[in-house]
């Protein structure tokens, strides 16, 4: 299948894929089945927007704003890290 | 050096399994039911490791629903604020059970499958209906949708079924699969002769998961454990002795992996008589192989000692005879040779059946 995730489809952690405080290592880390992966600040800034209800459109446009920056990179850096985790089934689309 | 917390905690609550896998990690002196720890001691484990900072828990065995109190341990653990796993069998989950499993917070289940078919996953695991019980378990698991993963232990008699075992992960939901070629501890030990692959099986096995893995992408995610006696380095063995992941055997004695146990100089502390922390840091046992104070001379000047991390110590006591010997599976190691014997002899046909796993001792 094809990871690419297109603007109007709205990804989310399925079942068992969480984000977790590390309260021991002071970080924020995603919690996936046998797995734990510590985020930096981006990843976490991405994935506490993606919920299941807000596009991916709508998610960039958010980061954008948030942190003022270029649209353009913004996305790309969100679509390369959104697809690391959908190649691992730890994020899935609603279309 | 300074030691980082682990990240992950193997609980084997119980020895006892209705499966009798003859590759079985667990160790041959099995311990019975009356060895085995209470469930308040296994709540204040699950509490001290997530305040150590352990992230993963998992619930292991043997089987671990042959505790009467696997849904109160799971609670226990999810109370704890630890990512629950159950490693199981899938015998002994009923719906009443993953009713209440599920309540209680469990969060993946790990399911192994010994085969593809009833005659074959059966005659494996020694327990005749156990296949049909496991998958009727599997789609229970994915009718609920609780998330899974499956464990297909591969060996001569199945690997060139491998194909057949990845389509059967992909139908029955999994979003994961472990590829795990049987590592000789424990059971497997005694039973070489029948489990390890041949050279062409080991290539072929490779190239099989690298292929599904690509086509597999955003469906079914994999880990792939491959059959180390043909390899041409180590396998850093639990990411380094003490680095990031520990076991608590049923009768509570902490380790650094599963088969510590058999490194005769090493005495192991009790969940029951020491806080976990203590142990993690301070235990001879669990400083005994950290980092590279201990490695012979060839590990500590390799330029892969901080990929492999000098392999697996039972390994190297096994085969070369002292656990801080090199990983013989290391082709830089001077008993490298032994391990082509091993691969020689247990071609050559000697043993034409399975030394199942019982408790109570080696018998067929």
């Amino acid at each position: 299948m094809s990871l690419e995730i297109a603007p109007h489809e709205r990804p989310y952690l399925p079942r068992g894929v969480r984000l977790a405080q590390d309260r021991v290592r002071a970080q924020t880390v995603l919690l996936a089945p046998e797995k734990a992966v510590a985020l930096d600040m981006i990843g976490e800034a991405i994935l506490t927007r993606v919920n299941g209800v807000d596009s991916l459109d709508e998610i960039v446009t958010d980061l954008a704003t948030t942190f003022d920056a270029p649209r353009d990179q913004i996305a790309a850096d969100v679509q390369r890290f959104l697809q690391g985790l959908r190649a691992r089934v730890f994020l899935r689309v609603h279309p | 050096m300074s030691i980082p917390p682990p990240i992950a905690m193997l609980a084997e609550l119980t020895h006892r399994c209705p499966l009798a896998c003859p590759y079985c990690s667990n160790p041959v002196d099995l311990l019975k039911k009356d060895a085995e720890l209470d469930t308040e001691t296994w709540a204040r484990a699950f509490g001290q490791a997530a305040d150590m900072g352990v992230l993963q828990l998992h619930l292991s065995g043997g089987e671990p629903a042959s505790r009467e109190d696997i849904v109160e341990l799971t609670q226990a653990a999810h109370d704890a604020g630890l990512y629950t796993n159950l490693i199981t069998s899938g015998i002994g989950l009923t719906p009443r059970r993953l009713d209440a499993l599920e309540a209680a917070g469990l969060d993946h289940v790990q399911l192994s499958m010994q085969g593809t078919t009833a005659d074959l996953a059966d005659w494996i695991g020694g327990y005749k209906g156990g296949f049909d019980r496991k998958l009727k378990v599997a789609q229970e698991l994915k009718t609920r949708g609780i998330p899974l993963t499956l464990n297909a232990v591969m060996h001569r008699h199945n690997l060139d079924d491998l194909d057949r075992t990845i389509q059967m992960a992909v139908d029955l939901g999994a979003r994961r699969m472990e590829v795990a070629c049987v590592q000789f501890h424990g059971w497997a030990t005694q039973n070489r002769g029948m489990l390890l692959p041949t050279r062409e099986q080991a290539e072929a096995t490779k190239q099989k998961v690298a292929e599904a893995a690509e086509r597999l992408k955003g469906i079914m995610a994999f880990d792939f454990v491959p059959p180390d006696y043909y390899a041409d380095y180590p396998k850093a063995c639990m990411g380094g002795w003490g680095s990031a992941g520990l076991n608590i055997a049923p009768d509570g004695s902490v380790l650094p992996c599963h088969s510590a146990q058999m490194i005769p100089h090493l005495t192991f502390d009790k969940i029951s008589d020491k806080p976990l922390a203590e142990i993690w840091y301070n235990s001879p046992a669990f400083n005994a192989y950290r980092g590279d104070d201990w490695m012979p001379d060839t590990c500590k000047s390799c330029d892969r000692k901080e990929i492999d991390l000098g392999g697996c110590r039972c390994q190297a006591l096994m085969i070369a005879g002292d656990a801080a010997k090199m990983d013989p599976v290391c082709s830089k190691s001077p008993d490298h040779g032994r391990i082509q014997e091993m691969l020689d002899q247990a071609m050559s046909g000697e043993q034409t059946a399975f030394t199942y796993r019982r408790i109570g001792g080696a018998g067929s």
